[in-house]
C-alpha cells in the first residue's frame, strides 16, 4: 500500500444549541500517532478531507499523560481518553465524539461539573483540624495503603458515568465515581468521622440504589478501579444504615 | 472589626492550592483562577516523590544536610535563607500531608516509607506509589473543596489570566481574566495577588510539561515590569519518553528503585536489549560517579547521555536513546512502588518495562527561573507573590528530584499568610483603584480586538513549532553564543512574523485557537529572555553548560540574573544581583568522586 494515511471523523458542535455535524480528516500515517496529535495536525492546517477550510479542533487536555483526566471522549464508540488512545491500535476511519451525556461547551469539550459537586455532596475529604502541626499522620498498614491508593488514583474523568446505563437525567443518579471516593474517604481512620452524612448522602433518588451492575463502569475505567466493589461495599453500608435508621425512628 | 482580606490567586496546582488553603484558614476570602478544573493542574505529573528530612531510616538525615544537597545540588545560584527555611518546614508538611490523607507508601510497621532520589545519599523521598503529585494535588484539591462549600473560596475555572492591574504608583490591585468559554474579560480588585501558574516548558515545544504551561502569565507580568530571575536556568529531565505530541516523563524514582541506565558496548549493535548479555552492556553512569551511579543530579546525568550519543555515537540502535533498566527487579516491587509509571511506559510505547529496558532521552522538564521574589514570596510589584515553579527561588541553577513539590506547597504556605499580613497593612485609599481596572480592561478587550480582526497568513500554531524547534535545539543542553544569538534573531522573526497571525476560528465562544495565538505573544517575549540570559552567563553552572566557559565562574557569576522589560528597545535590559550565601560557603560541585 502506497502512501498510508490516517482516516479521522470528528463530531463538531459550535456551541452549546447549535446543531453538531460531522468533519472527516486525513492525514499521512507516522508511527506513534495518538488522538490528540491528530487535533494538533488539525491546528496546523485546517482542511477538511475535502479541502474546505475549517478551524482547529476544540477539545479538553492538559497532562497528555493520562493523570490528569481532561481529554475524555468517545473514540470509535468507547468512552476513553485521548491521550493514551494510539492510532495504530484503532480501527478506521477513527470516530470521535464528545460525551454524550454531558451538556457539549463546543466541539468535544463538555461540561463535567456535575462530578465536581457529587464529591462536595459527599464531603469527600478528610476533615483536619488545621493545617498547624498536629504531629504525625495516623500509622496505616501497607495492605491498607494500597487500597486506598487504588481508589485515589481516580482522576475524574467521568468515563463510567458516560458508560453507565443508569447515569441519566431520569435516574439523576450520582455515578460509580462518586461511590468509590465515599468509600475512599470511609476507609481513612480519620475520614470516616464523616461516614454517617456520606453515606446519608447516597440514600434515596439518584443515590447508590440507582446502580443496575451493569458493570460497564468498572470496564470504561482508566485506571481499573475496583468501582463495583466498592459500589457494593458502600451499598452494603447504607443499607444498614437504612435499617438503623429505621429502627431509629 | 478589620475588613476580610481578599486574595486572588492564579493557578490551581500544588502552589496555589496551598496559598489557597492557608489564606482561608486565616479568614480571608480567596479568588481561585485557574485554565483548568484546579484537580486537573500539572501538579498531577509529577511522579516520584516529596523529599523532607523526616530520618525515619536511621541514616542520620537532617533538614541541614537536605539544605546543603540542595543548595549544593543547584550549584549555589539560590539565596540560600530560603532554601533553609523549606528544608526546615518539610517535616512538618509531610505530616500535614499525611493528616490529610496521601496514601503514602508504608512500611511493616505502618510508617511513612522513603526511598532515594537524585543528587542525595540519604532515603529522603516520601512517595504514593509513582503519582505523588497527583495524590497531593488531590488531598490539597479536596481541602479546598471543603473551603469551597464553606463559601471561603471561589473558583473561576476555565479562566485565563491576562495582566495584573497597577495603580499610578505601580502597586497590584488585582487581576485582568478572561472567561474561557463567553470570552468576556473582566477585572477582580484584590488586596493582593498571588501568581503560582507554573512552567514555561511550551516556549520549547515538546517538553514533559502539560498544555498550559506556557509561561503567558508570566511573560504578561514582565512585560508589566515584574523582574524574571535566572531564567535562563532550564532543566532538561535525563529520562523522558519521546512522543508525538509531548515528552512524556519517565520519573527518577525508577533510578531510585534500582533502574539502571546502560548502552551497548557495540555501538548500533542490532539485538534487542533483552538479547544483550551482562558483559557487554555500558553502565557508563555507574562507571564515571561511583559513588552516586545512576542517581547524579538530572543535569550530570542528561550531559553524560547527550556525550554517549552524540559524542561518542553509542546510542541504542544509533539512534539519540539509551536504555533505562529495570526488569532485574521483582514485578511485584516494581508494582508496588512504580505501578503508574511502567503502566505509562507500556500504554504509550507498547512494551513491557518489568520485561525489557526502556528506551529513553533527555526532555525539557523544569524551569528552575521565574518571577523574581523575596524571602515573602513577594515579586518586586508591591502585593504581587509568586510561588512554586512560576518563582525563581528555591532551586538556583539545578533542582534536585523530588524537591518541585515541596518547593511548591512551602512557597504557598509562605505567600498565603504574607499576603493576608500585606493586604491588612495596605491602603488603597488615594490609589484610585477603579480607575486602573478599567484602564487595564480596556488595554486587554483592544488587544483581543486587534488579534481577532488581525490581516495575514500565520498561522499561530506553525510559528510555535519553530519556537520550539529553535528553543530545544540551541538553548537546552549545550550551549553555544553564537547559536543562541542566532536564536534571539529567530526570536525577533517570529515576533515580527507573529504580527500577520490570522486566525482561522474568529468566533467568541469557547475558542482556543484564539487563547493559544494571544499566549504566543508573551511566550515569545520570555524566550528572549531565557535565550538573552544564557547568552549573557560566559561560565557553566548546574543545567546552564557552555563548552566554551566549561568552569563555574564565581567571581563574575555568582549571582542572580534578573531580567525587566524595555519598552523603548522591546527587549530585556538585565541586571545582577548577589546571591545569599551567608550559611554554607561555596564549594566546587563534583559528583564523581568515590
Amino acid at each position: 500500500m502506497a502512501n498510508k494515511t490516517v482516516l479521522y471523523k470528528i463530531k463538531r458542535q459550535a456551541n452549546p444549541t447549535s446543531e453538531p455535524f460531522w468533519e472527516e480528516f486525513e492525514i499521512p500515517y507516522r508511527p506513534g500517532l495518538n488522538v490528540i496529535s491528530l487535533f494538533m495536525e488539525v491546528a496546523l492546517k485546517p482542511v477538511t478531507r475535502d479541502g474546505k477550510a475549517t478551524t482547529p479542533v476544540n477539545y479538553d487536555s492538559n497532562c497528555l499523560e493520562e493523570v490528569c483526566g481532561s481529554c475524555a471522549m468517545l473514540i470509535n464508540g468507547r468512552a476513553r481518553m485521548a491521550c493514551s488512545a494510539l492510532v495504530d491500535n484503532l480501527e478506521q476511519p477513527i470516530t470521535i465524539e464528545p460525551f454524550s451525556k454531558f451538556p457539549v461547551v463546543r466541539d468535544l469539550q463538555v461540561d463535567r461539573s456535575v462530578l465536581f459537586e457529587n464529591l462536595k455532596a459527599v464531603k469527600a475529604w478528610v476533615p483536619i483540624d488545621g493545617t498547624y502541626a498536629l504531629g504525625d499522620g495516623p500509622r496505616q498498614l501497607p495492605q491498607v495503603q494500597e487500597q486506598a491508593y487504588q481508589l485515589s488514583q481516580c482522576m475524574s474523568c467521568c468515563c463510567c458515568m458516560e458508560s453507565c446505563p443508569q447515569f441519566n437525567e431520569g435516574t439523576g443518579f450520582v455515578g460509580a465515581a462518586t461511590i468509590a471516593q465515599a468509600r475512599l474517604f470511609n476507609m481513612h481512620p480519620t475520614g470516616k468521622v464523616l461516614k454517617e452524612e456520606r453515606l446519608a448522602a447516597l440514600m434515596g433518588d439518584g443515590g447508590i440504589q440507582e446502580c443496575g451492575y451493569a458493570q460497564n463502569c468498572v470496564e470504561a475505567c482508566p485506571k481499573e478501579i475496583p468501582l463495583t466493589k466498592s459500589i457494593s461495599d458502600v451499598g452494603g453500608d447504607v443499607m444498614k444504615k437504612a435499617v438503623l435508621d429505621f429502627f431509629r425512628l | 472589626m478589620a475588613k476580610t482580606p481578599k486574595i486572588i490567586i492564579v493557578g490551581g496546582g500544588l502552589a496555589g492550592l496551598s496559598a489557597a488553603i492557608k489564606v482561608a484558614e486565616a479568614g480571608g476570602k480567596v479568588e481561585l483562577f485557574s485554565l483548568v478544573p484546579v484537580k486537573r493542574s500539572h501538579s498531577v505529573c509529577a511522579q516520584g516523590g516529596i523529599n523532607s528530612a523526616k530520618n525515619l531510616k536511621g541514616e542520620g538525615d537532617s533538614p541541614w544536610l537536605h539544605f546543603d544537597d540542595t543548595v549544593y545540588g543547584g550549584d549555589f545560584l539560590a539565596n540560600q535563607p530560603a532554601v533553609k527555611q523549606m528544608c526546615e518546614m518539610g517535616p512538618g508538611i509531610i505530616d500535614l500531608l499525611d493528616r490529610m490523607g496521601v496514601p503514602f507508601n508504608r512500611t511493616p510497621e505502618g510508617v511513612l516509607d522513603f526511598r532515594r532520589f537524585g543528587g542525595t545519599l540519604f532515603n529522603r523521598t516520601a512517595f504514593a506509589g509513582a503519582t505523588t503529585g497527583q495524590q497531593l494535588l488531590y488531598a490539597l484539591d479536596e481541602q479546598v473543596r471543603r473551603y469551597e462549600s464553606e463559601g471561603k473560596v471561589k473558583k473561576y475555572e476555565y479562566w485565563e489570566f491576562l495582566s495584573a492591574v497597577l495603580d499610578g504608583k505601580s502597586v497590584c490591585r488585582g487581576i485582568c481574566a478572561m472567561d474561557l468559554r463567553s470570552m468576556e474579560v473582566q477585572t477582580f480588585a484584590g488586596d493582593a495577588v498571588i501568581m503560582a501558574t507554573g512552567g514555561i516548558g511550551a516556549i520549547f515545544g515538546k517538553s514533559t510539561n502539560s498544555v498550559v504551561c506556557t509561561g503567558s502569565a508570566q511573560g504578561s507580568l514582565y512585560l508589566q515590569g515584574a523582574a524574571y530571575g535566572n531564567g535562563e536556568m532550564i532543566q532538561v529531565h535525563p529520562t523522558c519518553i519521546p512522543g508525538e505530541d509531548k515528552l512524556r516523563l519517565m520519573s527518577e524514582s525508577a533510578r531510585g528503585e534500582g533502574g539502571r541506565v546502560w548502552v551497548p558496548k557495540t555501538p548500533g549493535d542490532k539485538r534487542t536489549g533483552k538479547q544483550i548479555p551482562e558483559n557487554e552492556r555500558y553502565y557508563f553512569l555507574e562507571e564515571r560517579y561511583p559513588k552516586y551511579g545512576n542517581l547524579v543530579p538530572r543535569d550530570i546525568a542528561t550531559r553524560a547521555i547527550h556525550k554517549i550519543v552524540y559524542d561518542q555515537g553509542m546510542g541504542v540502535e544509533g539512534q539519540p536513546m539509551v536504555y533505562l533498566d529495570l526488569s532485574h527487579i521483582d514485578r511485584a516491587t516494581l508494582d508496588r512502588k512504580l505501578g503508574g509509571i511502567l503502566d505509562i511506559y507500556e500504554k504509550f510505547v507498547g512494551d513491557d518495562p518489568h520485561e525489557v529496558p526502556m528506551k529513553i532521552f533527555p526532555g525539557m522538564h523544569y524551569t528552575m527561573g521565574g518571577l523574581w521574589v523575596d524571602i515573602n514570596q513577594q515579586t518586586n510589584i508591591p502585593g504581587l507573590y509568586a510561588t512554586g515553579e512560576c518563582d525563581y527561588s528555591i532551586h538556583g541553577a539545578n533542582r534536585l528530584g523530588a524537591n518541585s513539590l515541596l518547593s511548591c506547597i512551602y512557597a504557598g504556605f509562605i505567600a498565603g499568610p504574607h499576603a493576608i499580613k500585606y493586604s491588612e497593612g495596605s491602603d488603597a485609599a488615594g490609589a484610585d483603584v477603579e480607575a486602573a481596572l478599567a484602564a487595564e480592561k480596556k488595554r486587554q478587550l483592544a488587544k483581543n480586538d486587534a488579534l481577532v480582526n488581525n490581516q495575514g497568513d500565520e498561522n499561530p500554531f506553525q510559528l510555535w513549532r519553530e519556537l520550539g524547534d529553535t528553543m530545544s535545539k540551541n538553548v537546552t543542553v549545550t550551549r553555544y553564543n553564537d547559536r543562541m544569538k542566532e536564536t534571539d534573531a529567530k526570536l525577533v522573526e517570529l515576533q515580527e512574523r507573529y504580527k500577520k497571525v490570522n486566525l482561522s476560528d474568529k468566533s467568541m465562544w469557547s475558542n482556543q485557537s484564539f487563547l493559544f495565538a494571544r499566549q504566543m505573544e508573551n511566550m515569545l517575549q520570555l524566550a528572549r529572555v531565557v535565550t538573552q540570559g544564557a547568552i549573557l552567563r560566559d561560565e557553566s553552572r548546574g543545567s546552564h553548560y557552555k563548552p566554551d566557559f566549561p568552569e563555574r565562574d564565581d567571581e563574575r557569576f555568582l549571582k542572580t540574573t534578573k531580567a525587566f522589560y524595555d519598552p523603548a528597545n522591546n527587549a530585556p535590559r538585565f541586571e545582577w544581583e548577589e546571591v545569599d550565601i551567608s550559611l554554607i560557603k561555596p564549594r566546587p560541585r563534583r559528583y564523581d568522586s568515590k
